[in-house]
Formats: structure tokens, C-alpha cells, sequence
């Protein structure tokens, strides 16, 4: 909620000027034919990613020297929006001049930041960036069919969501590359969950070894983890106990300052220290998530242990954390 | 040239019904309920523009018109006053919707769904239309509700209200429509029909936003929407929106006057685009024209995606939609597309032309030589129709 979410634009009025431009005149689209790579001495790759029935499909042309590796010429068409349309030139251009295994290395990122007019500002809104991901998906493909690797041990580990065939690793490299932390996020970037729902969270019409949800619980921990480390040097308050109520409070608010805020924030939310108490060998900890926290669905799994891991091993093991 | 094709998301208000509504912003500005003169300057252009709007349906002074501020709320309020007086004391436990109501039924059956009612969804079939013998399948003594609309906003496909009123009547179910696509476009006669509530909407006839209305039979009251002043007999409190009130009558009798109009001029214009995308290869309408209101084409051009379309279309000053505006940031195909059971490719496909009595023979023809245009773009840079060695397993079909 909030003033941003209260009158829906057209997405459109957040392309940046280089997605129009593109859009309206693509400069790699086209096809090299069997001839035409012949001709350059290259072998042709011709991959597919996507379909018409899932509102995104591109084919990706490459002319590769097989002495060297290196894609002398790249074209792509595309059944898609314009996002979809000026992503997949992006890539195509990137791609050229390059060896498969440098072009392998192009990330959603790097198209999308191709794309942008100003370096902080964002290409295309978060709904469309699924157009970006599909861009790098048929590179992975395109390399995979080069080297003569069995496409389907190359690209698909497990497939998470089923209607928008997107596999977990895409998933996993998705969320960490963009800093996802919501289902939505996730369904904007790759459109998983987008259709029939059930690979969200369990409960679905389908069960699933591995959800949405737990991808995203599994990356909070992998962060907090990494926000552990860095902020190890404030460790050895094995006295905690014995502070005062006061000093507790400090001890606690200075630890989720350095280590947990900053990503609350970050998401639009926050936390507040409301009360500790002993109970018993516990220490328990009374908190109140703010702003974007408040309903997050990882509030109560994720964060809630991250928050307790790091006061655990910062201050006290008996730390318990309670969410009011 | 800009063109404005997307009638059944909004129209332009008609500048009588503007000039009508005027006095009310800044001289008559009276509250109605009020007692002196301020309010009672505004009390003969609110009889007129109710007895304008009674008639515009034909309904019978003992019947009930509330006016609300927009279709939703109708809508929404209908459901959810059966559910409150029938299905929450245990009466009931049913309601019925067609798979293809507007969001505003759609996800207000969902809710109700949500609370433990049962809710069918009734399927359309292959030209986009419900058909009656579902309803009767599915009916019982339990079913508290049966919402179906009198023309789709996407294809514009007329469904069969007389005989799904004929079905409700004889299980003595009420039977609500949305009728928000059929006003001024068809003949909407409530005494012609068994029918207990209807929605409609001003803007979707040249009146302005923010200016709904739900007609309620006679003996068929529903709990308060709004409770308040008990403004609108008590069904809807709520300062009466007086210019709005005033541009919904005005509007209602310039729809009716022109409804011959849009009969058979606009219905001229309409199948002439229609007849002239047909003739461009691979394009698909849905719904035979006879079935569908004067006004409304859904057309898929295979090979290109609906938005892309719509890009091009706007590049040129064209505004069209690819289905309802309500749905145009989400990524999910055309429901409509799905629903009839559409070749899978063409899910992503369909645009949606929607014109009205304002809409110009100039107009259509720079259309068709846009939309002409942009095919042959788009189609270029399409994979649908992208060349492919021999041997190559298309990722396109492999995949799905």
C-alpha cells in the first residue's frame, strides 16, 4: 500500500528511452540461415526459449567459429512484448565478438542494465523482468546445443514451477543476482507462480519437493549468514545476562543494527524493540515488525530465525526471539 | 490522427450530458437532503435524471434504481448481501457465476468461495457464450444467487439472460446481470426478462466516472451497502452525487435516442474493420458477429503478442486493449482466449477493438492501415513465423 500502489500507471511510462527505441526499431532482429553461416566459415545454433502460449517466445540465431569459439554474428526473433522484443536485441548484441563461454557469463543483470538510460535507474518496471531472465536463459541453451551438451542435463536440474517452466537453478542464480525477497518479485523476474499457482507454497492443487517460499527462506539465511561473519568482531558478550534491562536493549537494538536492519529496510520495513524478559534458562526477546515486515509471510520463518541466530551467537544462546 | 477504439473500458462523455451536469458543481450545489432553497434547486434535475434513468431500463416505479458510484460496488454489493442474508445464516449455500463475469463478480465470488460458500463457475463455449442447459445442470434449492452478464466486455458476446431469468425463475433463485456492456448497445428492458437486479455504469455510455447504479425488483431488497444518512431509500447512504446523478439521466436518454444508431451505423463501422483485419492471414474473432454487441471485435493475429500490438497501435495514436483494462498490467493470458479453448499460441494474442457512436469512417480506415502496418512488423520479428534449419527441434513445440 501507500501512494505509489494507489493509481496503477501504464507500465509502459517506466520503459527507459533505449527499451523504445529498441522496441520500435530492433537492430539485431533477423535469422542466419545454414547458407549464410556457411559462408562465414561458422557453425549455426539456432535456440528456442519460451512459447507463444506463455506470452514469451524467442529464437536465438548465432554464427560461431568452431576454431575459435567466438559468435561472429547474433540475431533473434521474438513473440513477445516489447520488453521481450528490445531484451532479446540487448542480448544478441552482447553476445557478438564474444567466445560461448564469455556469452554464458551474460546475466539477465547485464541485458537489463544494458538497456537502462541512467546507470541507477531500472530499464524496464519489475513486472517485466522476466523478459530480461528469458534473454539469458536462451544464451544457456544456445550454449548448451555448441557444445553438444545433452540439453536437458545442461538446463533443467528440477523444475520448480511446471506452467512457466523455470527450473531451480535459474531460480536460485535469479534471486541472488537481483536480491529478490518476495514471491512476487520472483513471479515479475521469471514468471514462476504466475499461473496455476501450486509451486508457491504448499497447499497447491500439486505437491512439490521445493517451493518458492523456501528459495526465498533458504537465500534469507544464506544472508544473514553472511551478515553474521562480517559483523564478528562484536562477539564475547558472554555477560549479557547481567546487564542491565537498559543496557540489554542496547546490546540488542546494536546488534540488529549492524546486522539485520539494514535488509529490513531494505525491504521496506523494520523492527522494534519492545520488551526482555527472563524466563526460566530462556531469555526471551519481544519484538514488533514494522512497515513492509508486518504480514511478511518470512517474518514469522526466515527472518524470525535469522534475527535469533545472530543475537544467539552475538550475545546469548538462550536468546529466544517473539514476534508480537 | 489519434483514434479512441477502447469504448468498453471508457468513453468520452457526450458534451450534452457535460453542459447538464455543470450547474451542479458551482451554482446548484446544494445538498438535496438538506432544508432550503440550496438544496431544493437541485431537487427537479434529480427527478428527471432518475425518471430518465427508470426509463432508459423500463422499470416500474415500485422497483428500485440505487445509484452507487461505480459497477463494482454494485456488483459487490449484490453478492455480498445475499451472502450476508442467505448463505452467512445457513439458508443457502450456493451461488452460480459464469467463468468470464468482470473482476468485480469474479473476485467477489472468490471471496465468498473463500468463506466456505460453494460457487460454480459456468463455462462458455466455443463462440464465447454460457449456455443455459449449464445453469440448469448446476442450480438447486440451495443456490442462494445466479450472477451472469448481459454482454462480455472482451468479445462482447451476448449471453442468454431471457433464458437463464427463465431457469432462475423456475427454482426461484434471483438472478443478477451486469449490464454494464449492454446499455445503449442492446435493448435492455427489465419487464421484458425475469430479472431481479441489474448493474450498470455511466461511463460506459458517454456519462461520467464515478456514477454506478443497481436496479432492485420490487420485494427483492438486499441488506444496506452503505449504511449512513439513509440517503437512496436507506440502500445506500451517502451524499447523493448530484452531478453525476444528473449526467447518468442525460446520458441514459441520449444512449436510448441513439441505440438505433449504434445498431446499425456503429455496427457498420465495426464489421467494416472487422471484414478488412479478417482479410489479413492467421486472424481469428471470436464470437459470430450476430451474437455480439455492435461495437466489440476480439481478434487474435497469430504471431503476435497482444501487447506488442497495442505498442504499435499507440505509436500511431490508436488506443486499443487487449482485454479488459482492469487486467492490462498482469501477465496471465486473455481469459476469454482460455476459456473458449483457443489454439494454445493464441493465448497471448488477442486485441480488442471497441468503437462507439463517435467513432469516425475516417477513423476506421486510418485504423486498418495501421493495424496492417504493424502486422507486418510484427510478424517480422516474430519466431513464430521465423525460419528454422531443417532438423530443428523447435523449442517452441519441444517445450510445451
Amino acid at each position: 500500500m501507500g501512494f505509489d500502489s494507489l493509481i496503477g500507471g501504464t507500465i509502459w511510462d517506466e520503459y527507459s528511452n533505449k527499451v523504445t527505441e529498441l522496441m520500435n526499431n530492433p537492430k539485431n532482429m533477423g535469422e542466419i540461415t545454414e547458407e549464410q553461416a556457411e559462408a562465414m566459415g561458422a557453425k549455426l545454433i539456432v535456440a528456442d526459449f519460451g512459447a507463444e502460449s506463455c506470452g514469451d517466445a524467442v529464437r536465438l540465431y548465432w554464427a560461431v567459429d568452431p576454431k575459435t569459439d567466438v559468435i561472429l554474428e547474433s540475431k533473434f526473433k521474438s513473440f513477445g512484448c516489447g520488453t521481450a522484443i528490445a531484451s532479446s536485441d540487448t542480448m544478441a548484441e552482447l553476445c557478438k565478438g564474444k567466445t560461448v563461454d564469455e556469452a554464458v557469463k551474460i546475466t539477465n543483470i547485464d541485458v537489463e542494465k544494458a538497456m537502462r538510460d541512467e546507470p541507477d535507474t531500472p530499464a524496464v518496471p519489475p513486472q517485466k523482468m522476466h523478459c530480461s531472465v528469458m534473454a539469458y536463459d536462451v544464451i544457456k541453451k544456445a550454449a548448451a546445443q555448441y557444445k553438444g551438451v545433452d540439453m536437458e542435463s545442461f538446463e533443467e536440474d528440477i523444475i520448480v514451477c511446471e506452467c512457466a517452466r523455470v527450473s531451480l537453478s535459474t531460480l536460485r542464480e535469479v534471486i541472488r543476482l537481483n536480491d529478490l525477497t518476495t514471491v512476487e518479485q520472483i513471479t515479475d523476474y521469471t514468471k514462476a507462480g504466475a499461473f496455476c499457482k501450486s509451486c508457491i507454497k504448499p497447499g497447491g492443487h500439486e505437491e512439490k519437493d521445493i517451493y518458492l517460499v523456501d528459495l526465498l527462506e533458504e537465500y534469507e539465511k544464506e544472508k544473514m549468514a553472511a551478515a553474521a561473519t562480517i559483523g564478528n568482531e562484536n562477539g564475547g558478550a558472554g555477560s549479557f545476562k547481567e546487564m542491565t534491562i537498559v543496557q540489554k536493549i542496547k546490546a540488542v537494538d546494536k546488534v540488529i543494527d549492524e546486522n539485520i536492519r539494514q535488509m529490513l529496510i531494505m525491504d521496506g520495513g523494520d523492527m522494534e524493540i519492545l520488551d526482555i524478559k527472563e524466563n526460566g534458562e530462556h531469555i526471551d526477546i519481544y519484538i514488533r515488525y514494522l512497515g513492509a515486515c508486518s504480514g511478511c509471510a518470512s517474518s514469522a520463518t526466515g527472518t524470525l530465525f535469522a534475527i535469533e541466530n545472530i543475537l544467539k551467537e552475538k550475545l546469548d544462546p538462550n536468546i529466544r526471539v517473539l514476534p508480537i | 490522427m489519434r483514434v479512441y477504439l477502447d469504448n468498453n473500458a471508457t468513453t468520452i462523455v457526450d458534451p450534452h450530458v457535460f453542459e447538464e451536469m455543470e450547474p451542479y458543481f458551482v451554482q446548484k450545489y446544494g445538498n438535496p437532503n438538506s432544508l432550503h432553497s440550496f438544496a431544493s434547486e437541485t431537487h427537479p434535475a434529480l427527478k428527471t435524471a432518475m425518471e430518465k434513468i427508470y426509463a432508459g431500463i423500463h422499470a416500474p416505479k415500485e422497483d428500485s434504481v440505487v445509484i452507487t458510484s461505480c459497477a463494482t460496488e454494485s456488483n459487490n454489493w449484490v453478492l455480498k448481501s445475499i451472502y450476508f442474508e442467505q448463505i452467512l445464516t445457513g439458508k443457502k449455500n450456493h451461488i452460480v457465476v459464469s467463468e468470464v463475469e468482470h473482476p468485480s463478480v469474479i473476485a467477489t465470488a472468490k471471496w465468498i468461495e473463500s468463506m466456505g460458500a460453494k460457487v460454480t463457475y459456468l463455462p462458455i463455449n466455443h463462440e464465447g457464450i454460457v449456455e443455459p442447459e449449464a445453469l440448469r445442470k448446476v442450480i438447486t434449492d440451495k443456490t442462494a444467487l445466479v450472477s451472469v452478464m448481459w454482454a462480455n466486455n472482451e468479445t462482447g458476446a451476448i449471453f442468454p439472460v431471457y433464458e437463464i431469468g427463465e431457469i432462475c425463475a423456475e427454482f426461484g433463485v434471483p438472478f443478477h446481470t451486469d449490464a454494464v456492456q449492454a446499455i445503449g448497445k442492446v435493448p435492455v428492458d427489465v419487464q421484458a426478462l425475469n430479472v431481479d437486479y441489474l448493474t450498470f455504469s455511466a461511463h460506459k455510455f458517454h456519462g461520467p466516472k464515478g456514477v454506478g447504479a443497481l436496479y432492485i425488483k420490487k420485494g427483492k431488497e438486499l441488506t444496506p451497502c452503505l449504511h449512513g444518512g439513509s440517503q437512496m431509500g436507506g440502500y445506500r447512504s451517502g451524499t447523493l452525487n448530484v452531478p453525476g446523478i444528473v449526467g447518468m439521466g442525460k446520458a441514459m436518454e441520449a444512449a436510448i435516442d441513439a441505440l438505433d444508431f449504434e445498431m446499425t451505423e456503429v455496427r457498420e463501422l465495426r464489421d467494416m474493420l472487422e471484414d478488412a483485419l479478417l482479410e489479413i492471414p492467421d486472424t481469428f474473432v471470436v464470437t459470430p458477429r450476430n451474437k455480439r454487441t455492435p461495437n466489440t471485435i476480439l481478434i487474435s493475429f497469430r504471431g503476435i503478442e497482444g501487447e506488442s500490438m497495442l505498442w504499435d497501435l499507440n505509436r500511431a495514436g490508436i488506443a486499443a486493449s487487449t482485454g479488459s483494462a482492469c487486467a492490462s498490467e498482469d501477465l496471465e493470458a486473455n481469459s476469454i482466449m482460455e476459456a473458449i479453448g483457443a489454439a494454445e499460441d493464441l493465448a497471448h494474442t488477442a486485441v480488442r477493438f471497441s468503437l462507439s457512436r463517435y467513432t469516425t469512417e475516417e477513423e476506421i480506415e486510418y485504423t486498418i492501415e495501421v493495424v496492417k502496418k504493424a502486422v507486418e512488423r510484427l510478424r517480422g520479428i516474430s519466431s513464430s513465423y521465423a525460419y528454422a534449419p531443417e532438423g530443428h527441434e523447435s523449442g517452441l513445440d519441444a517445450q510445451h
